[in-house]
């Protein structure tokens, strides 16, 4: 559909953020407890028996990881369930009837997606300067560029997941069985570097380890990949989950018959 | 101008039913029109493909000339949907839905705060602008959802069987809201299940069966076709002493005090009343059993299939 009518794109995008911060206590207040808990487990009592990682106090260093897994569920679930509740109530009918394009409405849910994740990112971050007494930010820029391309990628993961799920099981199923493993072992809790050869080259293979190691870049200065080979991955990822998701709602799969 | 035109419309749903079987169909611009047919006949999917939730087989669809393959933007600013299942989001406010639904139509917020205190005044549902449209009751759902399909200002309404499940009080304001609109200049389309819902309204139907166009013509045209009516008379029970005779009429005592008198439209029913009065009878009321047009839409449904199981059977 040709045009760029950029009020439904705000009207959409208002929408869900309006959404997000109407239940609030769903959306907001659980990432700030699990990661006070994560701060306190492994950053305060595990992670003084730790020592170092990376050069970096334990703490410090799983900070950002932490900051990058909140970005990561929160642009995933906010779209998936967003989607998927718009699907399942039949909302969603209110944009196909409009003249609202395809790219506007991935924009829309998308723009939804990465203002909650940088609003959970917020927080949390805020969350461990109850923990770390010392916080520089090396990068601002690639911090900034990184957490926005991340939620963008995990908010159209997420919505290509509520493409395809026919039931509310079907956009748990991802985050659990995919999402959380790959969050785990990509590099949030310790560096890649520790792991023996073999496990070092599949754990290049996961794409989280690009996103949290250029995260962990712009707050840290540390990494254990190459920054450029890290943000090309991250791009190259946008660009398929976008074009994945274009075509999927623009042959109406999941949502016209 | 045509407010809609169809030409060779087909749906094949994935599994291979058909839908639509090739349908014409032309709406004027200002009409009010019914579409009829009975539960599965291809009404929903007509509406479908018109608003762009159903991708058609084959054929195509233009509104006011624009043309639902090349000119999708233009034709979808002009149609304003009431579907016929509660399709908002049950947690949002009455206000956010409607100004919602404008904003995807490229109407500003502010223009479309103005507009939303001006359609929910009209509909009855101000008072409830702040109330989440869960908590409110069926009759004001379907009002809601008219109010979401005017505020961008569409020439064509399309209305999915919009008093279903609406109290008979609440779906005479509706009609004469309905009305109203109509008379403003609004093209209506209306699919009903109470045939008396398009006889009071519409003045062009057509009749849908197993996704062929069986019927397209004018409400009169259609009535004028039919040549007997059956009328109830309630009788003065007092004035009844003998045994009631009525000749040259087909006619039932259901009770002491009622006949049923089946008039063909050439006889009219002066004869009726003069062979009563002869009788000192004395007649109460009169009222017309049968929907007409139901009886007609029955017929025609029956005839279209009888038709189509002949052609079959060649």
């Amino acid at each position: 559909m040709s045009g760029f009518n950029s009020i439904a794109l705000k009207t959409i995008w208002i929408k869900e953020c309006t959404r997000f911060l109407r239940i609030w206590v769903q959306t907001l207040v659980p990432p700030a407890i699990t990661m006070t808990l994560y701060f306190i487990i492994f950053g305060s009592i595990v992670g003084e028996r730790i020592g170092e990682m990376g050069g970096r106090p334990y703490m410090e260093f799983i900070v950002p990881g932490l900051i990058m897994m909140s970005v990561i569920t929160n642009s995933y679930s906010n779209v998936a369930s967003s989607f998927f509740s718009a699907k399942f109530q039949r909302n969603i009918e209110e944009m196909l009837v409009a003249p609202v394009s395809t790219a506007v409405i991935i924009a829309g849910y998308v723009g939804g997606g990465v203002a909650r994740a940088l609003l959970v990112a917020l927080i949390v971050t805020l969350v461990s300067f109850l923990f770390v007494d010392n916080v520089q930010l090396h990068h601002g820029i690639i911090l900034v560029f990184t957490v926005i391309l991340t939620s963008t990628l995990f908010s159209l993961a997420g919505l290509i997941n509520a493409v395809y799920a026919k039931t509310f099981d079907d956009i748990s199923m991802v985050p659990t069985f995919v999402l959380t493993p790959l969050t785990y072992l990509g590099g949030v809790f310790f560096s890649i570097n520790l792991l023996p050869g073999m496990w070092q080259t599949i754990a290049q293979a996961n794409p989280i380890v690009y996103m949290v190691n250029a995260f962990r870049y712009g707050f840290l200065g540390i990494s254990d990949v190459h920054l450029g080979v890290a943000m090309g991955v991250i791009v190259l990822f946008n660009l398929a989950f976008f074009v994945i998701a274009y075509q999927l709602l623009q042959r109406g799969v999941g949502i016209r018959s | 101008m045509k407010a809609l035109s169809i030409r060779g419309l087909r749906k094949v749903y994935k599994g291979g039913v058909e839908a639509l079987k090739g349908i014409d169909l032309d709406v004027n611009q200002g009409d009010f029109f019914a579409l009829l047919g009975p539960n599965g006949a291809g009404k929903s999917t007509t509406i479908g493909i018109i608003s762009s939730l159903v991708n058609k087989t084959a054929g195509s669809v233009s509104v006011f000339g624009y043309d639902l393959d090349t000119q999708l933007v233009e034709l979808k600013r002009h149609i304003g949907l009431v579907p016929q299942e509660f399709n908002f989001n049950q947690f949002e406010t009455v206000q956010q839905i409607v100004v919602n639904q404008a904003g995807y139509y490229g109407v500003p917020r502010d223009v479309a705060k103005q507009r939303s205190q001006q359609y929910l005044t009209q509909l009855g549902l101000w008072d409830k602008r702040n109330s989440p449209a869960r908590a409110l009751s069926g009759g004001m759902k379907r009002r809601l959802m008219i109010a979401r399909a005017l505020l961008h200002e569409p020439k064509l309404l399309i209305l999915d069987e919009p008093t279903a499940g609406v109290d008979i009080e609440l779906r005479r304001s509706m009609w004469d809201y309905l009305e109203q609109i109509n008379k403003q200049g609004i093209t209506i389309i209306l699919t009903t299940h109470y045939l008396e819902e398009a006889e009071s309204l519409c003045r062009n139907i057509a009749i849908i069966d197993q996704g062929r166009i069986i019927e397209n013509t004018s409400i009169k045209r259609l009535l004028a076709t039919l040549n007997m009516e059956t009328f109830v008379l309630d009788l003065d029970p007092n004035s009844v002493n003998a045994e009631i005779t009525l000749q040259d009429f087909q006619w039932r005592q259901v009770d002491e005090h009622s006949l049923e008198v089946d008039v063909q439209k050439s006889k009219g029913l002066n004869s009726v009343f003069a062979q009563l009065s002869k009788q000192n009878i004395q007649v109460l009321s009169m009222r017309n059993k049968a929907n007409r047009l139901e009886e007609l839409f029955v017929n025609l449904v029956e005839q279209g299939r009888q038709s189509g199981t002949k052609a079959g059977a060649k």
